[in-house]
């Protein structure tokens, strides 16, 4: 079980930001792109660190996504570096036939993901991206909770051969993960072990089901709550054992209920080992303009939105 | 150094080739890669410093990109006649389990191909992207693009051609298939591309023009292209060809884009093309 303890409230992109500089500083092959938005997805100290090793691709996306996938042939390990919602929709097919089907080793990082982006509303806050990205055959896809655990992802991800989707959002958040941890790519992390539920959650939702966790511990359930950062490949074991002694499963995450995590669990247990499901998850709406705090409780992926699918689920 | 004379040979083997291929399957795209049968052969077989040993990093080799990647049948002729795989997988085209696929692909493995290519307007970027690897490596070989005309309708290719010429990316000879037609009929009637050397060199290439169904003029203007590198601009040789060359029933219209020819229309075909490497 991995221990956690609320340390501060730091950005997810700071984590990428602060990683990406480490993975360059730890192999000269990693170069980055970035579409106009050096400032928001934090890529400028790794930009003043290797001045020739960074590519200004402009408001240019789909090129961005082309010419990255050209670096890899040359031996390049390169980062894109834009909105989640401009590294995904907007470049399905370049991603797809340049990249997944290529096989291309490119780290697409995505940036002001999910609805905590906050005021810029809909046409920014992109639910979708988990689901397009776990659709491509060979992409590894990974949604970290804290800014630690961002940090070590990156790192972590330069490290391996292949495409990857990293996602990540804009707002400070709870820090609760260790510095200096070691990611290891479609591995579970246990935070709290029990047996009347699990709650298996992903990004900015790991913090809610903590906390919702302490409400439930303290009424008396015993929580088990798991932090499944790598959506794909899906640690299969750590999730089926966990059905496997409480019965019931929570999904949590900031995204639409189509398509992400909680689709794969289901999906997972359906096939394994059929068991009660609540998902808490974006139901089939676009966002809209608001503070994130305010925009996670409107449209249900806070605490209280985890408490209530908690009840339901024991009731079942 | 081959004659021009051998080249042609070698390019009419290619045509025999491709014919075959697409008539083998009733599918495939043989109008296109009739007119780019003498660029190709032009390229690997005289311009082309690479080895037929396949790495995919291609680190102080020249590379060569096919953006188009529906005139398959083309590339596959002259690389397997290159020496990159065997000439007899060539009957494996665009059926089950095999590594040349309808659209050209890494995903199979096939010796030559660095990328997957196919959804149109793609080539460029990756081109690039390739290209200024080679700069970071301190590698000074060339990358080459071939595209078709109708694919510079997509909007990537511009994204691309503004990125490169910022970016001074002039180890990269992107090459036009000007060929003015496309499935639908015309470029003029479906999408005007309207004045091609004026738009290039409003986004800072180094452009010029070639008759690719010429071999001495096709082989005179890749290395005329060669030379210009490395002066600080990428450069666009729009190469006039004509859908379908070597065969004048394919000649003269869009209708052989994508359409294989039945036994009838093969037999008339191979009588206009000589045999002259031994078909596979």
């Amino acid at each position: 079980m991995a221990k956690y303890e609320y340390t501060e409230m730091k950005d997810t992109r700071s984590g990428f930001g602060d990683g990406l500089l480490e993975a360059g500083k730890r192999n000269k092959n990693v170069v980055a792109l970035c579409a106009d938005l050096t400032g928001s997805l934090k890529m400028n100290a790794f930009k003043d660190a290797f001045p020739d090793r960074f590519i200004q691709a402009g408001i240019a996306e789909a090129n961005m996504m082309g010419v990255a996938a050209g670096l890899t042939i040359g031996g390049k390990i390169p980062f894109t570096g834009t909105f989640a919602n401009f590294s995904t929709g907007r470049v399905y097919d370049q991603i797809r036939q340049s990249i997944a089907y290529s096989g291309k080793n490119v780290k697409i990082a995505a940036s002001h993901a999910g609805l905590t982006l906050g005021e810029d509303g809909a046409t920014h806050q992109i639910l979708e991206d988990i689901g397009l990205m776990k659709m491509l055959p060979g992409m590894v896809v990974i949604n970290p909770c804290d800014y630690e655990q961002t940090k070590a992802a990156t790192i972590a991800i330069a490290e391996y051969d292949g495409p990857v989707y990293l996602r990540f959002g804009r707002p400070k958040w709870p820090v609760f993960t260790p510095a200096n941890q070691k990611f290891e790519i479609g591995k579970a992390v246990t935070f709290q072990e029990g047996t009347d539920v699990t709650i298996i959650a992903t990004g900015h939702c790991v913090w809610e089901s903590l906390k919702a966790a302490e409400e439930l511990e303290a009424e008396g359930l015993s929580v088990e709550v798991i932090n499944i950062h790598t959506i794909k490949p899906l640690d299969n074991e750590a999730i089926l054992k966990s059905a496997a002694k409480t019965g019931r499963v929570v999904t949590a995450e900031e995204h639409q209920m189509n398509g992400g995590l909680g689709d794969a669990v289901a999906q997972l247990l359906s096939r394994n080992n059929p068991t009660p499901m609540e998902f808490v998850a974006v139901d089939d709406s676009f966002g809209e303009s608001g503070k994130p705090e305010e925009l996670f409780e409107k449209y249900g992926l806070g605490k209280s939105s985890i408490l209530a699918a908690v009840k339901r689920i024991m009731k079942r | 150094m081959a004659s021009i004379q051998e080249l042609e040979n070698t390019a009419s083997q290619v045509r025999r080739d491709i014919v075959r291929m697409v008539h083998a399957v009733n599918s495939g795209h043989p109008g296109g890669s009739l007119g780019c049968a003498d660029y190709f052969t032009a390229l690997y077989f005289e311009i082309l410093e690479h080895s037929t040993d396949f790495k995919m990093d291609g680190k102080n080799e020249d590379l060569c990109f096919l953006s188009n990647g529906h005139i398959s049948p083309v590339w596959y002729s002259v690389l397997a006649r290159s020496g990159y795989f065997p000439i007899s997988e060539l009957k494996t085209f665009r059926k089950i389990d095999s590594r040349l696929q309808g659209h050209p692909t890494t995903h199979e493995g096939l010796p030559g191909i660095r990328i997957a290519s196919g959804s149109l307007g793609q080539g460029m970027s990756a081109a690039v992207g390739a290209a200024m690897a080679k700069k970071m490596n301190g590698d000074n070989k060339t990358v080459y693009c071939l595209h078709g005309d109708g694919e510079l309708q997509e909007g990537q290719i511009w994204e691309a051609a503004m990125f490169a010429a910022h970016n001074k990316v002039d180890n990269l000879i992107c090459t036009v298939d000007y060929n003015k037609r496309q499935i639908d009929g015309d470029t003029d009637d479906v999408l005007s591309l309207g004045d091609l050397r004026a738009k290039f060199e409003a986004f800072g290439w180094d452009v010029m023009e070639m008759d690719g169904n010429n071999m001495e003029a096709t082989i005179n203007g890749l290395k005329a292209a060669k030379i210009k590198t490395g002066n600080g601009k990428p450069i666009c040789i729009l190469m006039k060809t004509e859908m379908g060359a070597g065969v004048d029933f394919m000649m003269g219209s869009h209708k052989w884009h994508g359409v294989a020819p039945n036994d009838e229309q093969l037999a008339d075909a191979l009588s206009q093309l000589t045999e002259t490497a031994g078909d596979y």
